[in-house]
């Protein structure tokens, strides 16, 4: 089943087209990839799904995206940005505790009860696979943490709204790679539950932990499948020289 | 050649900074050494908490309490009123407007910042002063339209480092926030100026340092009686206020007691700066 659906999506920075009509499914508890070289427009598009780029003046955009067949354009932002959680490049915890970090979402969205965020928290924390490391420290500032655990502390505060999707934006490329490794098994553990999707420009990444790849260049969708079929039979000649490591 | 060239310029930056230090330096000496004297004279105590000033009666009095709660309250109010709204401005200023419009702003509180006191204390007079009797049963020279008035005078101050305060917190953080469905109102007010807090915070002080000062527009509005506070819809008179209206008449202890004004004004100052160094050093080690 497809959770989102792209249709005839373009993307513009002023004059500058940064994604030509793109069309594709995204589906429900898989892990779906974006790869392609720098600068081809995964950002962009993994924006545009939870309205980022609303914030980006220059940007204009046309066609249309659904989530659960309902037009993201037409849905209230923040509610679409509560059940579409986001997890940046960078760790960017807020500069304050681990438990307000998480505890940040859920007020926002209503929940003053502390017993009630106590559990979100906790259980948010255990979601992450990062209780165990933090459980002592929870009141301490977020800061203090590794980048690697900033990041599953990242991860904890977008599940803690209790979004259907979420996306990440190169989580892992600022992170050493037993950090990284941990986020990917997380992701693994997390696709029961939600409908994932990352951009990565590390294509064993993608081969490791996705079911789905699309691959990107210059703002057009070349070629998207499922993951084991995109990297061993791909079907457009870029593909093949792109993971083939033929350039980019 | 080149060296030597280098050389010179570096001492001659040497030889400014050393100038400023050491003019600060004299200021405090002489300002010390003749504004001590009433000290001795009626003793520290009885100076900066005695309630009566009276100068030229006999036996004279000289207790200063009534203008350190004068400058106290008139600058609560200034920062009461001019604090949030400086700050909201600030988050206007990074927050809500397009380059165009910005630089308009920007360059209309620059001018706020370089018009003389003395212009604002004949806003101040013509305007607040008649406002204030009108809304107010009193006369409109008071402790509240001083306030109101310097919280005008400070609003450069307060925007400028605040503004600077909250452009230095990283973007992602705003980010951050709306990603999580937070609206953009809330992503600031919770996220963002909580992480400019300490540059905030320093702004305020410093805006506090600016109104304790200003003696010019106070002496305009503030109906300058020497007595005991008695409500913010009355006059009242402040330090500053209480050394221009009479150093030009006073002698012998009088003057000396004008120079103590001075000097409590000074060490108010220098605690100011003290804590807002103190503030402005933490936001640097974040
Ligand atoms: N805010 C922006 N303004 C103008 N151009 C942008 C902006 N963001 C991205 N671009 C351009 O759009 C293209 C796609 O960028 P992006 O989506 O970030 O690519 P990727 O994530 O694949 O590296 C690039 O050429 C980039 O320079
Ligand atoms: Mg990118």
């Amino acid at each position: 089943m497809s959770k989102i659906k792209i249709k005839d999506f373009n993307l513009f920075y002023d004059n500058f087209q940064g994604l030509k009509n793109i069309n594709m499914n995204i589906e429900e508890n898989k892990i779906t990839a974006f790869i392609g070289p720098s600068g081809c427009g995964k950002s962009s598009l993994l924006k545009s799904i939870n309205r980022m780029n609303d914030l980006v003046d220059s940007c204009v955009t046309n066609g249309n995206i659904y989530f659960d067949d309902k037009d993201i354009m037409k849905t209230d932002v923040t509610q679409l940005r509560k059940e579409i959680g986001m997890v940046f490049q960078n760790p960017n915890p807020f500069p304050m505790s681990i438990y307000n970090n998480i505890a940040y979402g859920p007020r926002t969205h209503g929940i003053k009860s502390k017993e009630e965020l106590d559990k979100i928290v906790e259980s948010s924390l255990r979601k992450a696979a990062l209780y165990d490391e933090v459980k002592d420290s929870i009141h301490k500032s977020a800061l203090k943490l590794s980048g690697g655990q900033q990041q599953r502390l990242c991860i904890a505060r977008a599940l803690a709204i209790e979004p259907e999707v979420l996306l990440l934006d190169e989580p892992t490329s600022a992170l050493d790679p037993i950090s990284t490794l941990k986020i990917e098994e997380l992701l693994q553990s997390l696709k029961d539950d939600y409908t994932i999707v990352i951009v990565t420009h590390n294509m064993q990444q993608a081969l490791r932990i996705s079911d789905n790849t699309g691959f990107f260049l210059n703002g057009e969708l070349i070629e998207f499948n499922e993951t084991d079929k995109l990297f061993t039979f791909p079907e457009n000649e870029k593909t093949e020289n792109y993971i083939t490591g033929r350039f980019g | 050649m080149k060296k030597n060239k280098s050389d010179l310029i570096r001492y001659l930056f040497f030889l400014s900074a050393i100038l400023s230090i050491a003019l600060i330096i004299l200021i405090s000496f002489f300002l010390f050494k003749e504004g001590t004297v009433i000290f001795k004279e009626v003793g520290f105590l009885n100076f900066i908490l005695g309630k009566d000033w009276s100068p030229t009666n006999t036996p004279s009095s000289f207790g200063i309490l009534p203008m350190i709660l004068g400058s106290l309250y008139i600058t609560l109010i200034a920062i009461l009123i001019g604090g949030p709204v400086g700050i909201i401005t600030a988050v206007f200023l990074v927050y809500y407007t397009k380059d165009k419009h910005y630089r308009f702003l920007k360059s209309i509180i620059n001018l706020m910042a370089g018009i003389p006191s003395i212009i604002y204390g004949f806003f101040g007079m013509v305007v607040l002063v008649p406002a204030v009797r009108y809304l107010f049963p009193s006369n409109g020279n008071s402790i509240l339209t001083a306030g109101i008035l310097l919280s005008i005078m400070i609003l450069p101050t307060v925007i400028n480092l605040s503004e600077v305060a909250i452009r230095a917190v990283p973007r992602f953080y705003y980010e951050g926030a709306l990603a999580l469905g937070s609206s953009k109102e809330r992503s600031i007010f919770k996220v963002v100026l909580p992480a400019a807090k300490s540059g905030v915070i320093s702004s305020l002080i410093l805006g506090i340092g600016r109104a304790v000062g200003e003696t010019m527009a106070v002496v305009m509005v503030a109906g300058n009686q020497p007595r005991m506070p008695k409500g913010i819809f009355k006059g009242a008179r402040t330090l500053t206020t209480n050394i221009v209206m009479e150093m030009s008449y006073a002698s012998g202890v009088h003057r000396n007691a004008l120079i103590g004004t001075a000097v409590v004004l000074f060490m108010i100052i220098l605690i100011i700066n003290l804590v807002f160094t103190i503030f402005k050093e933490r936001n640097v080690n974040g």
